[in-house]
Parts: structure tokens; C-alpha cells; sequence
């Protein structure tokens, strides 16, 4: 297990390389990072001139990508080239944003899509199966933005019409809370709920699959025919091998969404991973950028091997040499 | 002449090599001597396990077989076995009629749209849904009817959608057809190509493309979102490829001199044809919703070309009081992306039975 965590970690480095190069060139061809500086009047070309001898701005893309790796390596991804403000802070703060407003809704996500996945394999055919199928599909066919969007206008026109204040539409906190914690959920509320409903309608169905295939194996059927009850038979025997499909799709999508939920953190405005990114790529700033994908990648390198890891540890049938 | 003959020993080699299993191009003379269940196997097995059935597989639809006994028996190619099931498939059926008026409208636009998608109107700003002036949809901040920009924006993100999954299929296929076929170093390349696609974030790598390549034209957008869209396919097609690569057929296809690229086009991919067909139409609805996510964040489809999206970006700039410029683009997004994961259903269930979802 150990040599084959080692060889992935060490077959993911020239990826990663080869993937932090072909960005870096795409966006150093294609952006001018210092056409927002050209136009205004009191920058004057002598400043724009020490601005590309700093960076290097003149020089060929390739030796340009070295100055940006020695960068990175030796000073946290160094600082951004509009503005010379350091990178690493800004994402310690969006990262510890995005990953509250994560790790909220995947848990909630897992609670209520084991319990939904769990109950309509046993009841299959069931109204509450047919139901939660007609949800799921409706889920996985629903905009992300969209259904962010339709929430928001629910809340605003409550809001407008009857003055009552259930959730924030943006933001993370108001300017000077009473109760911090009841306003960061309030704040938070919303944005969980989007995403939580995006990951439950999948993890369901996938929960539901794992189940229904566990539930009519051999191993199942002897144990009902040993006499156990049908719950020590569903909890203990069936719903544990269940888990372990999900835990690798659980898996996968963490790597996905810590790097930043760009289009719910855009339309609630948080303050987070994915915003963070955005505003970035519109200044045409490559740096900034640049340490954003990497973590990215990083992330989802990382939790594909834990996926991998995680089945290798719960089916003991996959082994890895 | 020469490759005419190559083709019938192609063809004979196949037929030997397979043994007992189905060979639905020979139905004239091989299944006449099918006892009648084991026609019954063939519809619930249904792999397709020949690829002249998909190739040549002209004029042989159903046909009726007369056994000496009297009993007519009807046969079927395997394309038979598979719309039987897709037609008797509920949900894909109402998905493929709720696609098909979708088509409809897109085509049409120009004929069910009441205005033109650009025609201001400053006596009708900002006016809820009416039947009054025939704004369904009620207008928008600039008095344009947005009953006709929603028809004509729904036209312009199926057409993306249609167009994407038609260049990330070729694309797909392409790349994992060879990696699967030649193997070795050629499979090692292209896969490690496919992986370094799938390690970027993919709405991450969008937004870069589409903010430098060109954001704006319908075309544009579709050819960024063609090239990151191949990787699933290719990956399918691949592991396809892998497997077939040892069966009888293609050793025997080899064996008979045929040359690489008609083993390829003409024995392995007619037998991966199912999976493609079913990736390829989630393909569609991966692109309809990810072009409208782009859109809504303003960097996909801009104006003039109305695009779902960005009709429901437009509503939000109006800052949500004005419910039906959010609502109604949505709702026609939701029930294309319903109705064509619908229709994928369906197919999966139809011709990919080994990939069936349990039985739901």
C-alpha cells in the first residue's frame, strides 16, 4: 500500500508540472495584466517600466514560468503583480471561508443522503422511492446558480413584502453582529443549502445503488436465512458495504468543491475560494491565478489518491501492488 | 476487387471465431435453427457481440422466420432488440417528446417568437408575465419581450449544446479508439493527456479559456467547452477498445490482413457504439447546464446572442424584484437537462444492459 501511495504521489508531480506550465502560457500569451494600469492618466510610463523589469514581463514565457516557480517554491507564491500584495494570506483566508461553507454542506449532504439512499433501497418501489427518485433527477437537472438565484428571490421578496429577515442573500457577516455565530448562519444558510441539495440529489442515488445491489447478495440472504432481524441484517450486514462506493464519490467531489464553489460563492458574493479566483482571472493577473489553480490541483490530485486509498482500506478484494 | 474478398474472409473468420454466440448478420441462415427461448436470451442479453450487424447492417431489420412446424417467429437485428426496449422505456419516451417540441421551438424560433429578441419597447418596461401585448414572459429593463428572447436564447443553447457533444464525441472517440487499440507507449501518451485534463478544475479551466479564446460567440464558446468535454468518452472507448482488442473477431480480422484503421472503424467501434451513444447524450446535457453557468458569470454567450444563462444573469442585475426574468430561462434549462438525462436513461438501459443502473 505504501509503495503504491508513493508512486502515485511521485506520478502526479510531472502532471502537475506539465498542467502549471500549460496555464501559466496560456495566461501569459493571452492577458495583458497591466491594461487596467495603462489607463490611468497618473501611472506614468517610467512606473509601468520598473513594473515589467520586476516581473520579468519582457522576457520568453518558458524563463518567465522559472521566475514564477522560484516564486512560488521559495515565497509562498509571492505576491500579485497588480498591486505587489502577497498571495498566501489572501488564500489562507478564502480557503478557511470556502471550507466552512464545504464542509457544512457535504456533511449535511451525507446525513440525509445515506438516510434517503438507505430507505428507498429497502422500500424499493415505495412512495417514498419514487418520490425521492423524482427529486434526485430534478436535482441533478437544476442549475446550481439557478436554484441559488430562485432562493435568493424567495428570501428578497419576503423580505420586501412581510420585513422579515430569515436569511442574508451576501456576505459572510454583518458589519457589527449581536450574536456572531446565529449571523454567520444566517449569513451561511442559503449558500449550504444550494450546495448541499447539488451533492445529495448525487450521493443518493448513489447510496440507493449500493444498496439495492448489497441488499439481493448471497452473504445478505444467509444472513436472514441464519434468522437475524431484518434490522441487524440491513444496519450491520448490508448498509456498511453499501458505504463504500460512497465514500470513494464523496471523496472525488471534496477534491472539487474545496477549490472553491465558484458559481455559489459568486452569486452569494462569499468571500471564498472560488470569488477569489474570479476577480483575479477578470484583472488579468496571473499570479494570483496561477497559486489558485495550483491548489486546486493539488486538492483534487490529493482526494482522488484518498478515494483510492479509502477503497483499497474497506474492500479488502482491491489490492493495490 | 481485392479488398472486396478481404471482406468476406473478414467476415467468415468473425462467424467461426465467435462460436455459439449471436451472430445477428446471419439471421437468414443461422437463426432458423435457433430453438424459439433462445430468441428470448438474445433480447435480454443484447450485448452486441458482432460489429457487421452495425456496419452492414442495411436492410436487415426485423424479419419473420417460418419454421417447418408453421410456427412464424419474428427475428430482430440487435438495433431491433435495443429501440423495443428504449420505446417501451416510460421515461425516455416522455424525455425524447419533451426534447423533440424543444427541437421544435429552436428551429422555429423565428415563427413562435412574437418580437424580435432585440426590439425595444420604452412604453412596456420591466411588466410581469401578461397575455396583454403577448408578453408571456412579461418584458425586460429595456421593454424587450422576454417570451421571444427566451425562445430564441433556448435556440441558440441547444445548438451549443447539440454542436459541443458532436466535436467532444469525434474528439472522444478518436483518442481512445487509438490508445485502446495500439496500447503501449501511444495508450500511455494519450491517457496521460486525458488525466491532465481531468486534474485542472474544469469551470476553473473554462473560465481561463473562455475569458483569452473569446468569449461571446456562440461558436467560440462551443469549440472551449468541445475541448475539455472529450475525456469521458475517451475514456470509455478506451477500455472498450481494451478488451475487444482480444477477442477471436479481431485476431481473426487481423489475421485475414485487414489493416489497422479498418479494424478499427469497421470491427471494434461498431461494438462501442453503445456506450458512445449513451455518454454522448449526457454529453448534451452536461453542456447545456456548464454553457449556462459559464453565461450566467458572463463569460460565455454575450449580448446580442441571447443565451439561457445570461437571460438569467440579466435578471439578476435587476436585482431579483422582477421574479420572471429568473424564473422562466431557468425552468426551460431544468427541463431540457430532465429530459435529456431521461432519454440517457432510457439508452443506457437499452443498449448498454452490461452498464445498467440497478434495476430502477
Amino acid at each position: 500500500m505504501l509503495t503504491y501511495i508513493i508512486r502515485r504521489v511521485l506520478y502526479s508531480i510531472p502532471v502537475l508540472f506539465a498542467a502549471s506550465f500549460l496555464i501559466f502560457a496560456f495566461v501569459a500569451i493571452a492577458s495583458d495584466p497591466l491594461q487596467f494600469l495603462r489607463m490611468q492618466p497618473r501611472i506614468s510610463q517610467e512606473t509601468l517600466n520598473k513594473i515589467v523589469e520586476r516581473e520579468h514581463l519582457e522576457e520568453p514565457i518558458p524563463v518567465r514560468y522559472f521566475y514564477w516557480l522560484e516564486e512560488a517554491v521559495t515565497n509562498k507564491f509571492g505576491s500579485t503583480l497588480i498591486g505587489d500584495r502577497p498571495i498566501w494570506p489572501d488564500l489562507v483566508r478564502v480557503m478557511g471561508n470556502t471550507a466552512q461553507l464545504v464542509i457544512a454542506a457535504e456533511l449535511i449532504a451525507l446525513l440525509l443522503a445515506i438516510f434517503i439512499g438507505v430507505y428507498s433501497a429497502v422500500r424499493q418501489y415505495s412512495a417514498f422511492d419514487y418520490s425521492f427518485t423524482t427529486v434526485s433527477f430534478l436535482g441533478i437537472a437544476t442549475p446550481v446558480f439557478w436554484l441559488a438565484l430562485m432562493l435568493q428571490v424567495l428570501v428578497v421578496n419576503i423580505f420586501l413584502n412581510y420585513d422579515i429577515r430569515i436569511f442574508y442573500i451576501s456576505n459572510l457577516s454583518s458589519a457589527d453582529p449581536d450574536n456572531f455565530l446565529l449571523d454567520r448562519i444566517q449569513h451561511l444558510a442559503l449558500p449550504v443549502i444550494v450546495l448541499a441539495v447539488a451533492s445529495v440529489a448525487q450521493y443518493s442515488r448513489y447510496m440507493r445503488a449500493a444498496m439495492l445491489e448489497v441488499v439481493n447478495s448471497d452473504y445478505v440472504r444467509t444472513a436472514r436465512a441464519k434468522g437475524l432481524s431484518e434490522r441487524t441484517v440491513i444496519m450491520k450486514h448490508a448498509f456498511r458495504n453499501a458505504l463504500i462506493p460512497l465514500a470513494t464519490v464523496v471523496a472525488l467531489n471534496l477534491g472539487t468543491v474545496l477549490g472553491g464553489a465558484v458559481v455559489t460563492e459568486t452569486v452569494f458574493s462569499l468571500d471564498g475560494m472560488g470569488r477569489y479566483f474570479i476577480r483575479n482571472l477578470v484583472e488579468g493577473d496571473p499570479y494570483p491565478v496561477m497559486a489558485w489553480l495550483m491548489i486546486t490541483s493539488v486538492l483534487i490530485v490529493f482526494f482522488n489518491l484518498v478515494a483510492d486509498v479509502v477503497y483499497g482500506y474497506l474492500d479488502p478484494r482491491v489490492r493495490y501492488d | 476487387m481485392t479488398d472486396l474478398r478481404k471482406e468476406d474472409r473478414d467476415r467468415a473468420g468473425e462467424t467461426a471465431a465467435a462460436g455459439g454466440v449471436a451472430q445477428p448478420h446471419d439471421e437468414g441462415g443461422h437463426a432458423r435453427h435457433l430453438a424459439p427461448h433462445e430468441q428470448v436470451d438474445r433480447a435480454t442479453t443484447g450485448v452486441p457481440s458482432d460489429p457487421a450487424a452495425f456496419v452492414g447492417g442495411s436492410g436487415q431489420g426485423d424479419m419473420a422466420l417460418v419454421y417447418e412446424s408453421g410456427v412464424e417467429l419474428e427475428a430482430r437485428s440487435q438495433w431491433g432488440y435495443a429501440a423495443r426496449r428504449f420505446l417501451r422505456h416510460r421515461l425516455a419516451m416522455g424525455g425524447l417528446m419533451g426534447m423533440l417540441f424543444i427541437f421544435f421551438v429552436a428551429i422555429f424560433a423565428n415563427k413562435i417568437a412574437p418580437y424580435p429578441f432585440d426590439e425595444l419597447d420604452f412604453n412596456a418596461l420591466r411588466i410581469g408575465p401578461t397575455t396583454e401585448g403577448k408578453h408571456y414572459f412579461g418584458t425586460d429593463l429595456l421593454g424587450r419581450d422576454f417570451f421571444s428572447r427566451v425562445v430564441y436564447g433556448l435556440r441558440t443553447s441547444v445548438w451549443v449544446a447539440l454542436f459541443v457533444t458532436l466535436l467532444a464525441t469525434v474528439i472522444g472517440t478518436t483518442i481512445g479508439a487509438i490508445a485502446g487499440y495500439f496500447g503501449g507507449w501511444v495508450d500511455n501518451l494519450l491517457m496521460r493527456l486525458t488525466d491532465l485534463v481531468l486534474t485542472l478544475p474544469l469551470l476553473a479551466v473554462l473560465l481561463v479559456a473562455s475569458i483569452y479564446l473569446g468569449q461571446g460567440k456562440p461558436f467560440r464558446v462551443a469549440l472551449i467547452l468541445a475541448a475539455l468535454f472529450w475525456t469521458g468518452i475517451a475514456r470509455i472507448v478506451r477500455g472498450t477498445f481494451l478488451s475487444l482488442r482480444e477477442k477471436e473477431f479481431v485476431e481473426a480480422a487481423k489475421a485475414s490482413g485487414a489493416g489497422d484503421a479498418r479494424i478499427i472503424i469497421r470491427h471494434m467501434l461498431p461494438n462501442a457504439v453503445g456506450p458512445i451513444i449513451v455518454t454522448a447524450t449526457l454529453i448534451v446535457a452536461g453542456a447545456i447546464l456548464t454553457e449556462a453557468a459559464l453565461s450566467f458569470l458572463g463569460f460565455g454567450i454575450q449580448p446580442p446572442n441571447p443565451a439561457l444563462g445570461q437571460l438569467i444573469n440579466d435578471g439578476q442585475s435587476e436585482g431579483l424584484k422582477f421574479w420572471w426574468m429568473v424564473t422562466f430561462p431557468g425552468i426551460i434549462i431544468v427541463f431540457i437537462a430532465l429530459c435529456i438525462n431521461f432519454i440517457g436513461d432510457g439508452l443506457r438501459d437499452a443498449l448498454d444492459p452490461t452498464q445498467r443502473r440497478l434495476r430502477d
